[in-house]
């Protein structure tokens, strides 16, 4: 299969790559990147566990061709922490028990993330929508909602 | 897993035309692939060609004149179509679908256009693109074709689109005076695929009494988004009353044709039905009141 060229920046820094088409973003960022922080849970698109940050928008890694990237800008969940200091989202969940197992959260938090670029005073309704699509088979929903809102308390909102 | 295939990137409109006039049944579309995906995904769907359309910016906008009224993009997202003041100050009911779409990431990626050609009867927009009297245009190389969206589905993701033909348009003309419309969709789980949906606009005098137009919409009730004739026909030339409005939504309900899956049985949907274009359409009876 012929490979075609690709060239995208994630978490600031530029690459090239020669894909397969077929090559989903998920497949390109845990398998030629090896950065597996971004999850797979379920193969059919209905988990959002893959959430990545694209031009500002959340969307699901698995769903989407790499080659629709060309140009692009990309954030994964490696890419929120600065110079070692983990994110402020990310230190909220640790501090909210926002997690149990921790499978979804990177997912979570690239969701959240999202929502806080756009609107940095959420309500707990809007926390909730902007996770919507990000199943916790652990349950920990009420703790996510609460480390997201503390987040952005801290980030500066409120 | 996903079967190879070759795959291009046409800039233009014109460009995708010739490439699938010169594939033919061997290219499939592709936009923001969040149908797509997961087909190809299962092997369901294993093009040899993908033309891929989202980075086509001639076809991705929403215009609003108040000679054409809102034209939309084939290629808009579901999240700007949502997120859109023009969309929400003038066609609100739209705005409202699409915030109940699947959840912000397929939003964000995902297009219209791609939704509609899918043609899967628990889609959100259709209902309500029929509500609103929508029309879809279509295009390739031989030229241009418009269709009213009901006319649009042909059977269970099958529509009237042609394999060299891209869906380049959803025009919405400005609401009569005195119309409100209404939507919503029943799922176990918000965001989830529809088990019933249902969208009713009505349209009332000028001296705000009688009904003058309605249309009622549903979705995932048969192999395509249909209307209620029948039980649009009651609610015309009258001046509608709670018990006019019941009838409707009885009638409506006979006229669907659900099945059992393992969402529901036949019957609950029905069931949903009769309570459901009920509320429905109380909505946009008192939307059109106010209007």
């Amino acid at each position: 299969m012929q490979l075609k060229e690709l060239k995208l920046t994630i978490n600031g820094r530029p690459y090239n790559f020669d894909v397969e088409p077929k090559t989903t973003l998920v497949e390109l960022l845990r398998g030629n990147l090896g950065l597996t922080g971004t999850k797979t849970g379920c193969s059919d698109g209905s988990c959002s566990a893959c959430t990545v940050i694209v031009e500002g928008k959340a969307v699901k890694s698995c769903s989407i061709l790499a080659l629709q990237l060309n140009g692009k800008n990309v954030l994964t969940i490696e890419g929120l922490e600065h110079e070692g200091k983990l994110h402020p989202i990310q230190e909220s969940f640790i501090e909210g028990h926002g997690m149990q197992c921790g499978y979804c959260t990177p997912g979570m938090i690239m969701s959240a993330k999202a929502l806080l670029e756009e609107n940095l005073n959420p309500t707990e309704q809007e926390v909730r929508e902007a996770i919507l699509g990000n199943l916790c088979r652990c349950g920990t929903y009420p703790k996510i909602v609460r480390s997201i809102l503390a987040a952005a308390k801290e980030m500066g909102g409120m | 897993m996903i079967r190879d295939f070759e795959y291009f990137t046409p800039r233009t409109a014109e460009e995708a035309f010739a490439l699938l006039s010169h594939y033919g049944d061997e290219s499939k579309v592709i936009a923001g692939g969040q149908s797509l995906l997961i087909l190809m995904r299962q092997g369901l769907v294993a093009p040899k060609y993908l033309v891929d359309i989202k980075g086509i910016s001639s076809l991705d906008y929403i215009n609003f004149d108040m000679k054409e009224g809102l034209r939309i993009g084939a290629l808009a997202s579901h999240r700007a179509i949502e997120t859109s003041r023009v969309v929400r100050n003038g066609f609100g009911v739209l705005a409202e679908m699409e915030q109940r779409l699947a959840s912000v990431q397929t939003r964000n990626w995902g297009t219209i256009g791609g939704n509609l050609c899918h043609g899967d009867p628990t889609g959100d927009p259709a209902p309500v693109l029929i509500a609103l009297r929508g029309e879809l245009k279509m295009a390739s190389l031989i030229g241009e074709r418009t269709m009213v969206v009901e006319d649009f589905f042909k059977n269970y993701f099958e529509t009237a689109l042609r394999n060299d033909e891209l869906l380049t348009e959803i025009k919405v003309p400005s609401p009569l005076p005195h119309t409100g419309t209404a939507f919503t969709k029943f799922s176990l789980i918000v965001g989830d695929y529809a088990i019933v949906s249902i969208a009713v606009s009505i349209t009332l005098n000028s001296n705000g009494g009688e009904c003058c137009d309605a249309r009622i919409a549903l979705g995932s009730v048969a192999p395509v988004p249909m209307r209620a004739k029948q039980a649009e026909n009651l609610l015309l030339g009258k001046e509608i009353t709670d018990n006019i409005i019941e009838d409707a939504a009885q009638i409506a309900s006979r006229e669907a044709e659900p099945i059992t899956d393992t969402q529901a049985s036949e019957e609950y949907r029905r069931e949903l039905l009769r309570v459901l274009v009920r509320r429905v359409a109380n909505d946009a009876l008192q939307r059109a009141k106010k209007a």
